[in-house]
Formats: C-alpha cells, structure tokens, sequence
C-alpha cells in the first residue's frame, strides 16, 4: 500500500531535508572560514593559490594571546578544582537547607550576563590598578563564571554514588578525613571532576563577554585578540586567526565528544534533577543511591 | 540524623574557601554596582531606563530578538532532535557530531561565521548575485544577529531534545497506535507532553542567553540597537556608569527570572552561557 505510505514517506524526507540543511548551516561557514584563511586572496577565489602566510602573520602578530589564554584558563582550572571540588562533595553530602541555600548563591553568577559582571567587578576593583592591569583580573572573572559548572558537575556525580556509606566503612576501618577524602571521594568523582575541568578550559578559552570588558592593552585573550582581529583585519587574517583557535579548542571538543560532556550543562542538569527527586523521595539518602544506576558523564 | 563521617567542621572548611571567592568577587561587586545605579539617588536611572525612548527601544528589540531566536531554535531542533535520536541512520554518529561541534564557539567566531555567510564577501551573497543579480548582505543588523544566535543555539538544544527523546516511553506510543491515534496526534497528545521539561528548561537556556550575549552583537556591528551593546556604549562612550548600571541589573533580573522561572516548571538546575 504505497499510496497509504506516501505522506509518512514526505514527512521523513522532509525531516532529513531539514537536518542536512542544518548541517551545512553549522558545517559551511566554518569550512569557508578554514579556506579564506588558507587562500592568498580570498575575494578572488582558491584559484589565487593556497598559503601558510597568513597563519604565519596571525602567529607572528597575536601568539602572545594564545599563551594568555592557555595560562589564564589553566589557572582558572587550578583555582576551580580546589575551591570548586571540596565545596560541591559538602554540598552533596550535605541535605540541609542551608547547603541547598549555598548551592543556589554558588550558581547565581551563570544567570548574569558576563557583561554585568564585569561591570561589577571593574567598579569594585577597576582603581586597584596593580590587580587591574594584571592577567589575575580577567581569572577572577572566569573563575566565578566557571565556578559553578565544576561544582554542579562534581556534586551531581558525588550525590549519585553512595559516598556516605563507604565512608562510613573506612571510618569504621580507622581512616582520617583526609585518607577518607583522597582515596574514596576524589576517585568516586573522578567523571565529574574531568567533565567539569573540560568545561572549565572550554569556557574560559572561549570567555568573551567578561573579558572584554577587563582586559587591558597587555592582556588581550584569544577572543579578545579575534574580535580585533575581525574588526580592523582583512577576511584572510580573521580567517586564520579562527584556524588558529579551532586547532587550540579541537583536543578539547574531542574530548568532550568523546566522553558525552557539554559544556552548557544539560548532563549535569538532567543529573540535579534526577538527584532532587531522588532526595525528595526519600529523606534516607543511604537506601536508594544502592538500586539506582551511578549518574557519571556517560 | 547524625552523620558519624561528616562534621559540621568539615563541612565549612571544604566550602570556605569557595564562599569566599563567590563573596569576594561575584556578591560584593554585585552590590557596588547596584549602589553605583543608585546616583545621586536609588530611582533616577531606573525611571530613565523606563522612560527613554533610547533605552526602552532598546529593551524591548532584545526581547523581541530573543523571543523569536527561541521560537525558531525550538521548532528547527525539536524536529532535527527527534528526528536523529529516534530512527536509524547511516552516519548518525557524524550527523550528531558535525551539528553539536560549534557548541563551543564564543559569540565573537559565531558573529565571524555569520560575517561568511551573510558578509560583504558572504556566500548567500555570492549565490544571491548569481541568481538574482542582487547582492543580499544582512549580517550586519539585527537578521544577522538572528542567524548568528540561531547557529549559537540550535546545537545546545538539539543535544537537550535528543537526550530527552531517547528516554521518551515507547509503550506509550504503542498505547496510543493501537486505540487509533494517528501520528499527529501521537505527537500532540504523547511525545510532546514528555518532551515538555527540556523543551523548556532549553528554550530557557536560548532566551536568556540571546538577552545577554555580547560577542556576536560585537564582530557583527558596534551599532546594533541591544541591550548589551547599549549598556557598553554607556558605559565606554558616555562614561554613564549609572545607567550602564541600572541597565545592567534590569538585564540581570530578567535573565534570572527567567531561569528561575523555567526552573520551578521544571525541577531542573539551566544555566546560560554565551
């Protein structure tokens, strides 16, 4: 019965239509950009010839910011992991309202724009020039916009394993808070901990909307350096300026391809949620994390 | 309930030291800015927010783009999401990834790659010419900004509608087909309804973020009439900080409301990211 089949046939069509024509939506212009960053004149076409000077120039004029950016997002990463990781295994273990009151100031910065922020931060600190004009600054923003994607990641994972209870066993073992801290909770989070740094580095190499506004003349960040670059720069240069951060960003989009995280949060979102129902059901956390399934990145 | 392996102790020393940083560089100059918009005295700006032409336009184009960038990425990538998460592809695998790869691209190379699209030297242009003899360039304005969020959020989006697609209760379905449902109105009445909460909390996530995102607005044009282009003029142009301020907080409270509305619909944590 073809005749019967017809209009489900339009509708699949239709619907692969659409997803191919998103596709080259996402996948077109940044092939183009690769290319015109490739190309000795972009206006004149790939027939001009294919060349490397332009990286060359890109890297010449603007690797200052390429290194800012790595030192500046590792250092939001190491300021992240050690106040980010202890706050959110309290917070998970933790059922009080207080914590959740906590848990709630901590992701408050996501839901202001980077813009107010920084606007916030340059007129409490904007006159302490020493700060101001330091790379240190432009950390302090990322780290209290990154904040709460460590934690959220990292309580989601510790919320869903059963960490009170194999504490409980160690201690009754004889181990120390410490002991207990390192050798069961840090390797029980572990999925949380790499997801949450992966979106730390994402974002803070990423970071626009605070950064501009705090950066000075001496610390220009890779977005930073690229909306220059795309402002007062010919095509070909912003082309090979974005080639340069697509390499920089590539092992950090694979990874996360490859272990399921995303960077807006969904996973660790889907995990909350799943972990507020959880508590909710029942006010004795050690009789449910046993049936349910361990909630890691994938 | 005694927790024998978690002292109170313990438990303030793992979270001083983030409640620290938080007060120190999120809360305390959150309430500077909120006194630097209380100049010379606590409603001044806030009533010219409301009341000037300028600002208020301004305002209401952001809420209107916003609006409409959600509208357009929720249908696109609920299609596109249901679409890749229930049935079976060659290259799925692929599809997924060449469509969530951009997810990490800052507002300033999204705002570059509407430059190619849609630029002087963009390719609609170029196609434009070649069939109608016109050259469409709309990149700079406020369609550019439309495609430039469109292309920022449809890769979040369909990553969120495919994750909720694949928990979506196939019996249900079934349920539905055999009392006589047809495929419409599975969707209305079955698929729809579960697919709600992420839908939401997504469409949520895109609003708040087309509200506060600056680099795309930034690369595109330095004239664009949006909220976070007016309170940067503001504030490097005029040197007003009150008002940069003041327009400041009225875009924080509206992003947060609406997080904090689809939050309670939903039960999940959203955050935005631009």
């Amino acid at each position: 019965m073809p005749e019967f089949l017809k209009p489900r046939r339009l509708l699949v069509a239709g619907q692969l239509l659409l997803t191919l024509a998103l596709v080259a939506f996402m996948v077109v212009p940044v092939v183009m950009s690769v290319m015109a960053g490739l190309t000795v004149n972009y206006f004149r076409g790939v027939s001009s010839g294919l060349t490397l000077k332009w990286l060359e120039q890109v890297w010449a004029m603007y690797q200052g910011s390429v290194w800012l950016s790595i030192e500046i997002a590792l250092a939001t990463l190491a300021i992240t992991l050690a106040i980010g990781v202890p706050a959110a295994y309290a917070l998970a273990r933790s059922n009080t309202r207080w914590a959740r009151f906590v848990e709630e100031l901590l992701v408050l910065p996501i839901a202001l724009p980077g813009l107010a922020t920084a606007l916030a931060l340059l007129s409490v600190y904007g006159g302490w020039s020493a700060f101001r004009s330091s790379m240190w600054f432009i950390v302090a923003g990322h780290v209290v916009f990154t904040l709460p994607f460590m934690v959220r990641s990292v309580a989601a994972v510790c919320a869903g394993t059963d960490l009170r209870t194999m504490e409980e066993g160690a201690a009754s073992l004889g181990a120390s808070f410490t002991q207990r801290f390192l050798t069961i909770v840090l390797p029980n989070a572990r999925p949380g901990i790499v997801a949450g740094a992966l979106a730390v580095l994402t974002l803070s190499i990423g970071e626009f909307n605070l950064t501009w506004m705090l950066h000075t003349p001496d610390t220009k960040t890779l977005p930073v350096g690229l909306a220059d670059a795309y402002a007062s720069m010919r095509l070909e240069v912003g082309s090979a300026y974005t080639i340069l951060f697509l390499l920089m960003t590539l092992p950090l989009l694979i990874a996360m391809q490859w272990l399921g995280v995303d960077p807006v949060g969904a996973q660790s979102a889907r995990a909350a949620a799943k972990r507020k129902r959880a508590l909710s059901k029942s006010s004795a956390p050690e009789q449910q994390p046993l049936t349910q399934p361990v909630e890691t990145a994938r | 309930m005694q927790d024998s392996t978690f002292s109170t102790r313990a438990r303030v020393f793992l979270l001083a030291p983030a409640l620290a940083v938080f007060c120190a560089f999120w809360l305390l100059p959150l309430v500077a800015l909120l006194q630097a918009s209380a100049v010379p005295d606590a409603f001044t700006a806030y009533r010219e927010v409301l009341t000037n032409a300028r600002y208020l336009h301004s305002l209401l184009a952001t809420v209107a783009l916003s609006l409409a960038v959600t509208a357009a990425t929720l249908v696109l990538s609920t299609i596109t999401g249901l679409f890749l998460a229930r049935r079976e592809l060659p290259a799925k695998r692929l599809l997924v990834a060449l469509l969530t790869f951009p997810l990490a691209f800052p507002g300033v190379v999204v705002g570059f790659m509407v430059i190619m699209l849609a630029g002087r030297q963009g390719l609609i242009g170029a196609i434009s010419t070649r069939l109608t003899g016109d050259r469409w360039v709309f990149a700079y304005s406020l369609s550019g900004l439309f495609l430039g969020y469109l292309y920022f959020s449809i890769p979040r989006v369909i990553v969120t509608v495919m994750a909720a697609a694949t928990k979506l209760d196939a019996s249900l379905e079934e349920a539905a087909r055999s009392l006589g449902a047809s495929p419409w109105r599975i969707f209305i009445d079955v698929i729809m309804p579960a697919l709600m909460p992420a839908l939401i909390a997504a469409g949520a996530v895109c609003f708040a973020t087309a509200m506060g995102a600056f680099g795309t607005a930034f690369t595109l044009a330095t004239d664009l009439d949006v909220l976070p282009m007016t309170i940067y003029t503001e504030f490097t142009l005029n040197a007003n900080l009150a008002t940069a301020a003041a327009l400041s907080i009225v875009l924080g409270l509206v992003t947060w409301a609406v997080l904090a509305v689809a939050r309670s619909l939903t039960g999940a944590t959203v955050a935005a990211t631009a």
